[in-house]
């Protein structure tokens, strides 16, 4: 047994609203920068529909991930190291920026500069690529809330699958959001793709990162990643990827996205996993054991033995305690609501989802019916087969039979909670009827519908006596240390590294003092909210208030 | 003259060479990219860079064959002058056509692709400048000299390479550069200037061709680094001596 910790995030889709602030803070933290427009750590889709990029999840097409070979062992599906290197100089299965879309900006100055006309002046877009004139015609949420589905969500891999069955039209139609970030998989495709081995997996708390100084920007982890959360930098030359935040994880701060997550959908905690025995569950032979297999990687921080060990593999006593509390143990094996999102690429995702039930509860509600009754959602869940197996098709490999499982316990906890609420006998049948007693029930309400902050985030921070190493309390020298070389020399970014703390100083210095609006001169301007606490306004936000205010 | 150009010039590159390279690792480790433009067109790419860079492959191997391998050596081994004369403009042909045409093929998309174009640094420009001239050069010393031997019969083999080879081990002998045609006596001035500017470019991608990727393990585990993280001093640029 060798046990590694893990940071890990749940999210619960039923709370998602689909307003896009974890993918705006996120932006603003991480991807403001010129070269990075397109770049979303963090997107939020609505499916049915053909995310980011489009029809990401068609694998046939962009071979992501892994697969196995005839004798059963694990190979990337793009291909071995050697077909990896010959195809080095020019990637086949790397998406075009047209899969993405073309960055834009707009012609904002036209609004004031334009001298009196009979017309309103109108700001024009333009192209952040090539600086043109441009129509926009795509976007990274270009058919949110279904908007234009009727014309191409049938081109939804997932949805294909199970096509024969949907008609796709607007009354029948069922709709959720699936937001995504980078999944820091233990068996992470993206690394092994790297040829330069730039990228990483910690070993302390398992984030996945690239290494800035040792990328060589030859994509090949963009195409290896399956889920495509690895993006290239079109001006650095880089690759770039969901930090899960590392430099407030450390801290113990949860996630921009999860901090500003106005659903508080999010939850984050460690998992403790037995690393010998990643390798042999993602070669499950059979797609639909895959997400059995992989909590059976997932050690007990309960058992004494797996104490034991992890203190031995050198994980403090103080982490050992936070994987007990977590959260995320508790969705993935405790109440198993939660479930991996494609397991079927064998990557071993850690960002896991409890799939949402509002789709059935919309169709109960709509028939007039009580959509609180736990004969009207059980039956619903049985009878509505499309969204349930498009559900099955995302986190199960297909297999309906888990999320089945999943959304009765969510139902039967509606079911009974409004027993409770409305003052009446609690019945003890309910909880029975999906394997759970009332207290494990009460417990899981407490957990997915309170809520309360220390709840949804356990996350130990890294040690004091590490401190120096620590991104966010780089205390070492003086900011003004930093910078005072010649930048930029061989191209935008080049010279030698800034602590993100004072890089952030940097960028929004020269972001509140630049005049420009598209490609600013200095090509790193950017809003810091990843220092961010909540409190007041994030400085950068707003322009600097002048001396008469 | 001759010394000046066949003994201090190459050297002079060959420093900058070795010492530029060096430089720039340690201190622009982040600018060490390939900085491709893939993501902006790939239609042409998808064609010119694979040309361009397997004949280029096959272009370094010959020029490392036909420099490195002494005349006896071959002889030794029971190949004639014919037979070695006859595979080498061969493969040559082929790997330099195919490496021109990329070539071609891939400055062309520079020029005309929008986004690309304004990708395009100035160093850049010159790099390509002198790469193309190079190879161009390159082209004309094996058509010209080699095939229809324009200028009368050369044997570099018993000129350019013992006087490269001499070179390498610090005996320079300018005579025999001297004594070249004016065609490959240019195509090594050329070339030399491209190994001069090499290490300020984005040609530095040549050095981090990842073989290492067909042995190393698959995932790369790796404990938060203690040297190597951003809030440690900075590592001392050029320009640091005031501190």
């Amino acid at each position: 047994m060798r046990v590694m910790a893990q940071m890990a995030m749940v999210m619960n889709l039923d709370k998602c609203i689909g307003c896009h602030t974890c993918s705006v803070t996120c932006k603003q933290a991480w991807t403001n920068r010129s070269g990075t427009e397109y770049i979303w750590f963090n997107n939020v889709e609505t499916r049915p529909g053909l995310g980011y990029p489009r029809t990401y999840e068609d694998q046939d097409k962009w071979k992501g991930g892994w697969e196995l070979n005839k004798s059963g062992r694990m190979k990337l599906k793009g291909g071995g190291r050697f077909k990896s290197l010959v195809t080095i100089f020019s990637n086949p299965k790397l998406p075009s920026i047209d899969e993405y879309y073309e960055p834009w900006t707009y012609d904002y100055a036209t609004l004031t500069d334009a001298p009196a006309q009979e017309h309103t002046p109108v700001a024009r877009p333009k192209s952040l690529i090539s600086g043109k004139n441009m129509k926009i015609s795509w976007s990274a949420n270009w058919d949110d809330d279904l908007g234009g589905s009727t014309e191409t969500a049938h081109r939804d891999p997932m949805l294909a699958k199970i096509a024969d069955k949907v008609k796709f039209e607007f009354e029948q139609t069922f709709m959720f959001y699936l937001p995504r970030i980078c999944e820091h998989c233990l068996n992470p495709s993206c690394a092994a793709s790297c040829p330069s081995g730039a990228i990483y997996k910690r070993e302390e708390d398992g984030i996945v990162l690239v290494d800035q100084d040792k990328c060589r920007g030859w994509r090949k982890c963009v195409s290896g990643c399956p889920y495509k959360k690895i993006y290239f930098n079109h001006r650095t030359g880089k690759a770039e990827k969901c930090t899960f935040c590392f430099p407030r994880i450390e801290v113990g701060l949860p996630t921009v996205c999860a901090e500003t997550c106005v659903g508080r959908l999010r939850y984050i905690g460690l998992m403790l996993y037995d690393a010998d025995k990643v390798l042999e569950a993602a070669s499950t032979e059979d797609e639909h054991g895959l997400y059995e297999a992989q909590r059976d990687v997932f050690l007990d921080p309960f058992d004494p033995e797996v104490m034991r060990e992890a203190e031995k593999a050198g994980i403090a006593r103080d982490w050992i305690d936070a994987a007990q509390r977590s959260p995320i143990y508790a969705l993935i094996n405790t109440f198993r609501v939660a479930l991996p999102l494609h397991p079927e690429y064998r990557t071993m995702p850690m960002v896991w989802y409890i799939p949402p039930l509002s789709p059935v509860v919309d169709v109960v509600q709509e028939t007039g019916e009580d959509a609180e009754d736990k004969g009207n959602l059980f039956a619903a869940i049985d009878a509505l087969r499309i969204p349930v197996e498009y559900l099955a098709e995302l986190f199960t490999a297909g297999d309906v039979a888990p999320v089945d499982a999943v959304l009765k316990k969510l139902a039967a906890m509606r079911c009974y909670m409004r027993d409770i609420n409305m003052g009446r006998e609690s019945d003890p049948s309910i909880p029975a009827a999906v394997g759970m007693s009332e207290e494990e029930m009460y417990d899981m309400y407490r957990l997915l519908a309170i809520a309360k902050y220390d709840e949804r985030y356990v996350i130990p921070s890294a040690h004091t006596e590490q401190a120096h190493s620590l991104e966010e309390l780089g205390t070492e020298c003086a900011v003004s240390e930093y910078g005072g070389g010649q930048h930029d020399l061989f191209g935008e970014g080049s010279g030698t590294p800034t602590p993100i703390a004072v890089e952030n100083f940097e960028m929004l210095q020269n972001r509140q003092t630049a005049d420009t609006l598209a490609g600013p001169e200095n090509k790193g301007a950017r809003v810091n909210l990843l220092n961010w606490d909540g409190k007041g306004s994030p400085p950068g936000l707003f322009p600097p208030k002048g001396p008469d205010s | 003259m001759s010394t000046f150009l066949w003994v201090v010039v190459p050297y002079i590159c060959l420093t900058v060479f070795v010492v530029g390279h060096a430089w720039r690792y340690r201190y622009d480790k982040f600018g060490w990219t390939t900085r491709s433009s893939q993501l902006y067109e790939r239609t042409l790419l998808r064609i010119g860079s694979p040309l361009f860079h397997f004949g280029m492959l096959g272009v370094v191997g010959g020029h490392v064959i036909g420099l490195l391998v002494p005349r006896s050596w071959t002889a030794a081994v029971g190949i004639d002058d014919h037979v070695y004369h006859v595979v080498a403009v061969g493969g040559g042909l082929v790997a330099g056509i195919m490496a021109t045409v990329g070539m071609v093929i891939l400055i062309y998309r520079r020029r005309t692709v929008g986004p690309v174009f304004s990708a395009t640094t100035p160093m850049d420009k010159v790099m390509y400048l002198f790469l193309g001239v190079a190879i161009l050069l390159g082209m004309w010393n094996t058509i010209a000299g080699s095939i229809f031997t324009l200028g009368g019969e050369y044997n570099y083999r018993e000129g350019v390479s013992v006087w490269y080879r001499s070179f390498l081990a610090f005996q320079p002998d300018a005579g025999l550069m001297a004594d070249a045609p004016l065609g490959f006596q240019l195509h090594a001035l050329v070339a030399f200037g491209l190994f001069a500017l090499w290490p300020f470019t984005r040609l530095v991608h040549v050095f981090s061709a990842p073989v290492g990727y067909l042995t190393r393990p698959y995932i790369v585990y790796r404990s938060r680094d203690e040297q190597e993280l951003g809030s440690h001093t900075p590592r001392r640029g050029w320009d640091r001596i005031n501190k």
